[in-house]
């Protein structure tokens, strides 16, 4: 199976990181990957837009990271376990990530998480 | 000869780190999931294993998408930790067991199963949660490790039937290792959970439940369901199950329950724990 053959198996409401993917957000990955550095970190919250200069990043992802658009950064080959990394710098969480995504407060993004028990 | 002495799968998730860390095992939020470990801790205090064989999916900690292996094998003295960017405290590096894992190595390539092969690798809490649940009272806890990673970040995932199959060789290849060790093979993530896309907080507790009774009794049913299917019944980052899967397969005896536990919610996920003897 190829790349090609995995993004036409649509599953809704999920973007799977495939190779096209993967290309498109390469950059953008790349990025986040270097938050597993604290000094990295700080550098990036002190000048968001200029630290996604440095890794080449498109407009279209840039605003993207400066939005905290989760389901914009998907679009644009952002990958969820590198993403966590720019998220975790505003101290958001999973479930502040997942009620965002759905839009859902996140008391309601609880509830849901809690009615499939 | 070394034996492996069972299979111990378990949920990785952050927030369990947090959790331990902060004391948070009789709140009420978590007292069930903790109180979950209890009978697997008992089992592993009666039989003291020598060697640990974790099974893990490494989340952009020791890997990155410039080289990404399928299937990598630790070969490393010990086993750092390392920031992952959102706030999890790095502890004391884990001890390896590089002459065993050279033999695993060796046994895997003569089996087929051509492995990336790392001296050096840092673990992420997709292998120091479990080991701090089954191992609570030690950090790091004596016995010895070898980390097995599994792609599960970039598409294509390796086919669950092949994850399976990597699992019975690390089993023939324990069976092959001649000094007499007990061995226990951890399997790490699940269950079902997504947390990207407008489809992030799905959970499906019927698949699970399925995914617990396949684990014991046939597993070759969980092996036929490709990546994409499981991304589809337990969510893009559910698909760890195949992580369970290869620690199931490395179990060449008669299979017996010791115990599990299952609990919705922990974070966005079902949390599960699931305990096979192999004799």
């Amino acid at each position: 199976m190829n790349a090609a053959t995995v993004s036409q198996q649509a599953i809704p409401g999920t973007y799977l990181f495939d190779g096209r993917m993967a290309m498109k957000g390469y950059n953008l990955n790349r990025m986040c990957y270097s938050f597993n550095s604290a000094d990295n970190r700080k550098k990036f919250k002190a000048f968001p837009e200029a630290y996604c200069h440095a890794y080449h990043l498109t407009r279209e992802q840039i605003h993207a990271v400066t939005d905290l658009d989760v389901l914009r950064l998907l679009q644009v080959g952002g990958n969820i376990y590198y993403l966590a990394k720019l998220t975790g710098i505003y101290g958001m969480t999973v479930q502040d990530l997942g009620a965002q995504q759905t839009g859902r407060s996140i008391d309601e993004f609880r509830a849901r998480l809690e009615s499939q028990a | 000869m070394a034996r492996i002495i069972g299979a111990l799968t378990s949920s990785h998730i952050p927030s369990i780190g947090n959790a331990i860390s902060n004391g948070k095992q009789q709140d009420a939020y978590w007292k069930r999931f903790f109180d979950g470990y209890q009978p697997v801790l008992q089992w592993l205090d009666a039989q003291q294993p020598d060697v640990a064989i974790v099974l893990y999916n490494d989340h952009g900690l020791n890997f990155f998408l410039n080289n990404l292996p399928t299937f990598a094998v630790g070969a490393a003295q010990e086993y750092i930790t390392k920031d992952e960017g959102w706030g999890l405290p790095v502890f004391p590096a884990y001890h390896g067991y590089p002459e065993m894992s050279w033999h695993l190595i060796e046994s895997l390539i003569e089996q087929e199963f051509d492995i990336a092969m790392c001296q050096e690798m840092a673990m992420d809490h997709a292998f120091i949660n479990p080991m701090r649940l089954f191992w609570p009272n030690e950090n790091p806890p004596k016995i010895k490790t070898i980390p097995v990673a599994i792609n599960t970040v970039q598409f294509p995932l390796p086919r669950p039937a092949r994850c399976f199959a990597l699992g019975k060789a690390i089993g023939h290849a324990v069976a092959s290792w001649p000094t007499d060790e007990k061995v226990v093979v951890i399997g790490t993530g699940g269950m079902s959970h997504q947390l990207d896309g407008e489809r992030a907080g799905f959970i499906n507790k019927k698949f699970d439940e399925m995914c617990m009774e396949a684990l014991l009794n046939d597993p070759e049913r969980l092996a036929r369901y490709s990546a994409l299917d499981l991304v589809r019944e337990a969510g893009a980052q559910g698909a760890e199950i195949i992580m369970w899967l290869a620690a199931r397969g490395a179990l060449l005896g008669n299979v017996s329950k010791i115990h599990s536990s299952y609990h919705i919610p922990i974070s966005n996920t079902a949390a599960g724990v699931l305990a096979m003897a192999n004799q």
